[in-house]
């Protein structure tokens, strides 16, 4: 390796700028490790906004989890691969704990119930479990529960997102829902999430849309919205509709890419800049070049050109398919930087079943690298392939977060995981090979 | 109710009789156990044969293709794209077949022109290098959905009924005669007896299985057939591997796509059938050696369908290649066969090139037991282009949207730009039918669900605006959702590599992680 020849050293690369890559970047700036993080951030933008942990178990069962951490006590006997099967409980919720801790302190919070799932509408009118949701939509589930009568209001060109259709779907279950449609304040035509979402971040589109919604609520005791109450002042949006209307509000999740995906992309961007990480955002990892003595040399690149930056350590949270982590030919999966060993089903026959819907998830879905309990990617005979490469989040195998509606549990407590032993790993000093 | 001719199953070949029954005159009813074009007519090629491909294996279809394909082209322009057609053969491919190729033509009244190899290539510049030999022929491409949906939309305007969704369930037989036909309707769940003079028996690969609630034997031979969809055109013409049928050998222009296929596999029953991945797989390796883009171009989806090919009863090899079973129709009148059904008429086998002749043939039979004289008229009365057929063509639908634009007017499906006013018109168009306008239909009836996003987007979209618009109700819209995806999904599964699965990914991210309608 040539120093001259690179432009960048830390101790810690994090490739990834998903919900893992986002958490191992903020408990790598809690344990002050110089980290350089890359990835081409716009894999947040499709998150929903729900922090799941566990909440279906069995999945093949369709069995939905009311207390998580008791799902995972029984995941972890049940499906000893499982990635959570490697961790402890209470390290798990330490782990969620400091991502809603952050968020809270960056004017985002997020409430949950600790022993308890919560039951949140979607726009297609059913109900999913998750851990913890967005202060916007936190008092949804208990006006449900508490059968409030509910005015749901929705936007005439805001397509994808109908009241009447989550009314009539939920009748059995909340018949004070009631819908109504509304201009959006100072538009015509087709809406889009974001533009929304920043639109009523000004004060004047707020009092704007209490003026169409007061003369419509009636004896509604809250008042439901798509999610589009702000981006980065949600806090003062929510306040400011509240006090307008004199009820309380909540926001149900809209189709994705979601402004609920922006917000935790904002936020994250924001705060770890601020917390010391050296961002490459919008790059793509192009090349990887390892030394048998000291780590690695990235290539990072955008349109404007590329940098070299050389890493003590690195921590792959890369993401699937979508977000481009792995790559399917009609052969077979690969890791797309590294070229990792990927556990797959033999065959592309076995990939999917012919239903969409088969219960027992896609095989494909569980397709990914397996890791120690460091979380290290390892070879087909379960060793370590370097003492210098940590990997966290949907890209790891033998999980189905879609199915089992784990996605930023499982993302969040692997990147604590494997923060951690990188960690001890850089502290140790060890050379990258066993 | 009470109709002189009842038709079973509502293909080309049943939505072209009804046509040709309702333009003589006779008053008909079509019952269709799903939709417009369920089986075999909605999981071919869309080719409109030249007859070239059958002049060795079939020669008395190859010139009844041909003349078929002449008077389609002035009776039906609007459903059919004159592409013209060429067959070529690669290095290694029988240089004999190619040799008497165009002599075979010639004998079979189908113009040909031999065509240099660079020509060729100039003409079609996707080709291979390797060619040995090249012709050009009269083939193009035709939409089936059209042809179906203007068929019966025309037979509508002269009096006859569809009803859509209606599984005949059995039959009254007194004296040999069919004095009822027992008919459920699948959404309802109730049943209708039907009173007809003459029933008609054009379920195409169930045409067997219908005739038998009557008592009667048909042998049938199941062949399925897959196809693939590319997300771009490749080629201009219809290009046709110049040797004896086999898999992967013709690529046909589907408007902004091209379609390739097919394969021939026997299969016991013409229900749930899949395009399988080893199939799939030797329909890319074959027609890759003819376009070798075919090996790395995009893949939007796979479909299928079952040949339905009766059982030559002559006593011919029984393990033969199915392509070698004649691709001629079956005419059978049960009144002449061992049980003596005076007013059954099954219909079957045939080609959709062929379909208008084998409706005018099946009328003859009909009107000789009604004792009507009429002509058919279909071979000089043009097939009117109607408002039920338009939005099944790709490029209509954005070309019309941004003609008008009008902002308010939201596109549902932005990947083929289907907008709330066109959705609108189908689902008025359905109503008109005494449908339901529920996803699927709509689906069948435009692109929507065809482009790349392949349903992730615009099927939750229009569920919504059929909520908004009072089309569905209660929880009605989570099964609507699960049926259309699932059917999308059947063509998507096989071919889910690059960034296909990554778009499947994120389909099932949307709609199992976060609207779980797996629960």
């Amino acid at each position: 390796m040539n120093n001259r020849e690179v432009d960048i050293t830390c101790d810690l690369m994090i490739i990834g700028t998903g919900m893992a890559g986002m958490a191992a970047a903020l408990f790598a700036a809690e344990r002050n490790i110089k980290t350089v993080q890359a990835g081409q951030a716009g894999q947040l933008g499709f998150a929903s906004g729900l922090i799941d942990v566990l909440g279906v178990h069995p999945a093949s069962g369709a069995q939905i989890v009311d207390n998580p951490w008791q799902g995972i006590s029984r995941l972890r006997r049940e499906q000893p691969d499982h990635p959570y099967a490697r961790m402890e409980i209470p390290e798990i919720q330490t782990a969620v704990q400091a991502v809603l801790t952050f968020l809270e302190k960056s004017g985002y919070p997020h409430i949950s119930h600790v022993e308890k799932n919560m039951h949140m509408i979607t726009p297609a009118g059913t109900i999913k479990p998750t851990y913890a949701l967005p202060h916007t939509m936190a008092k949804g589930p208990a006006a449900r529960a508490e059968q409030k009568p509910c005015l749901l209001v929705d936007f005439k060109g805001f397509k994808g997102f109908s009241g009447r259709q989550i009314t009539e779907s939920l009748a059995d279950s909340w018949p004070g829902l009631r819908p109504v449609r509304i201009g959006f304040p100072g538009t015509s035509g087709e809406l889009y999430t974001e533009r929304m979402a920043r639109a009523l971040e000004a004060p004047a589109n707020r009092r704007k849309l209490v003026d169409a919604v007061l003369p419509l609520l009636g004896d509604a005791q809250i008042v439901a919205f798509p999610a589009v109450l702000g981006i980065s002042r949600t806090l003062e949006v929510t306040d400011d509709l509240e006090a307008g209307l004199g009820v309380p509000v909540f926001e149900i999740p809209t189709m994705l890419p979601a402004a609920t995906g922006l917000r935790l992309r904002e936020k994250f961007e924001h705060q770890l800049r601020a917390m010391g990480i050296q961002p490459f955002f919008q790059h793509a990892v192009s090349d990887v070049a390892a030394s048998a003595d000291r780590g690695w040399i990235f290539t990072v690149e955008n349109q404007a050109g590329c940098r070299r930056i050389a890493a003590r350590a690195a921590i792959l949270c890369s993401g699937r398919f979508f977000g481009q982590g792995l790559h399917a030919d009609r052969g077979g999966i690969r890791e797309t930087i590294f070229d990792l060993p990927v556990v797959q089903p033999t065959g592309r026959a076995a990939w999917h079943h012919k239903d969409l819907l088969h219960p027992e998830g896609h095989p494909v879905n569980q397709a990914g690298l397996a890791v120690d309990d460091s979380f290290r990617p390892v070879d087909n005979q379960g060793r370590a392939i370097r003492n210098d490469l940590f990997t966290a989040g949907s890209i790891l195998a033998h999980q189905d977060w879609m199915r089992q509606k784990c996605g930023s549990g499982l993302a969040i407590a692997t990147a604590y995981r494997a923060v951690n032993a990188c960690r001890d790993f850089l502290a140790l000093g060890q050379t990258p090979y066993l | 109710m009470q109709t002189q001719v009842l038709i079973i199953g509502a293909g080309v070949t049943g939505t072209g009789l009804a046509r040709d029954l309702a333009l003589r005159g006779v008053s008909c009813v079509v019952v269709e156990k799903r939709d417009i074009n369920a089986g075999a007519s909605g999981g071919n090629h869309g080719l409109l044969h030249s007859g070239a491909r059958y002049i060795v294996s079939d020669p008395a279809a190859a010139r009844e293709c041909h003349r078929e394909n002449r008077l389609l082209k002035s009776m039906a322009p609007h459903c059919i794209e004159q592409t013209g057609g060429i067959f070529v053969a690669v290095t290694g491919d029988d240089e004999k077949y190619a040799a008497d190729f165009p002599e075979r033509c010639r004998q079979c009244e189908i113009p040909v022109r031999t065509l240099d190899t660079d020509e060729v290539r100039q003409m079609e510049p996707a080709l291979a290098s390797e060619l040995i030999a090249a012709f050009e022929v009269d083939d193009a491409a035709i939409d089936p959905f059209k042809l179906s949906l203007d068929n019966i939309a025309h037979a509508r305007q002269q009096g006859c009924r569809l009803l859509r969704y209606s599984r005949v369930t059995g039959f009254d037989i007194t004296n040999s005669r069919i004095r009822h036909t027992k008919v459920l309707d699948e959404l309802t769940g109730q049943t209708r007896h039907i009173e007809a003079e003459v029933v008609v028996n054009a379920a195409g690969a169930w045409a067997g299985i219908i005739a038998e609630l009557a008592g009667a034997q048909i042998r049938m031979h199941y062949s399925k057939g897959s196809l693939l969809v590319t997300q771009s055109r490749i080629a201009r013409r219809v290009v046709n591997r110049l040797r004896m049928p086999t898999d992967g050998d013709i690529l046909v222009p589907g408007g902004t796509v091209s379609i390739l296929g097919t394969s021939s596999c026997r299969v016991d029953s013409p229900d749930k059938i899949y395009p399988e991945i080893p199939e799939i797989d030797a329909i890319i390796d074959e027609g890759s050696a003819m376009i070798p883009e075919l090996a790395t171009t995009r893949y939007i989806r796979a479909y299928c369908g079952v040949r339905p090919l009766p059982a030559d009863n002559r006593g011919k090899d029984e393990n033969a290649d199915d392509r070698c079973v004649s691709r001629g129709y079956e005419l059978i009148e049960h009144a002449r066969q061992p049980e003596k059904i005076e007013n059954l008429i099954t219909i079957t086998g045939g080609k959709l090139t062929t379909y208008r002749l084998m409706a005018e043939k099946t009328a003859d039979r009909v009107c000789r037991r009604l004792g009507i004289q009429e002509p058919c008229r279909t071979r000089s009365e043009p097939l009117p282009d109607t408002v039920d057929a338009r939005w099944t063509e790709p490029g209509l639908a954005p070309d019309t949207w941004l003609r008008k634009s009008n902002s308010d007017d939201v596109l549902l499906c932005e990947c083929e730009m289907v907008p709330e006013s066109i959705v609108t018109e189908i689902v008025e168009g359905i109503r008109g039918q005494d449908g339901r306008p529920d996803l699927k239909a709509i689906g069948l009836r435009s692109r929507i669900g065809k482009g790349p996003c392949q349903g992730t987007f615009c099927s939750q979209r229009l569920a919504a605006f059929l909520y908004d618009q009072g089309h569905l109700e209660n929880r009605e819209g989570i099964d609507e959702l699960r049926a259309f995806l699932r059917e999308r999904w059947r063509g998507q599964q096989p071919l889910l590599w690059n960034r296909s699965l990554a778009r499947a990914e994120l389909l099932e991210a949307m709609h199992c992680g976060l609207f779980s309608i797996e629960l």
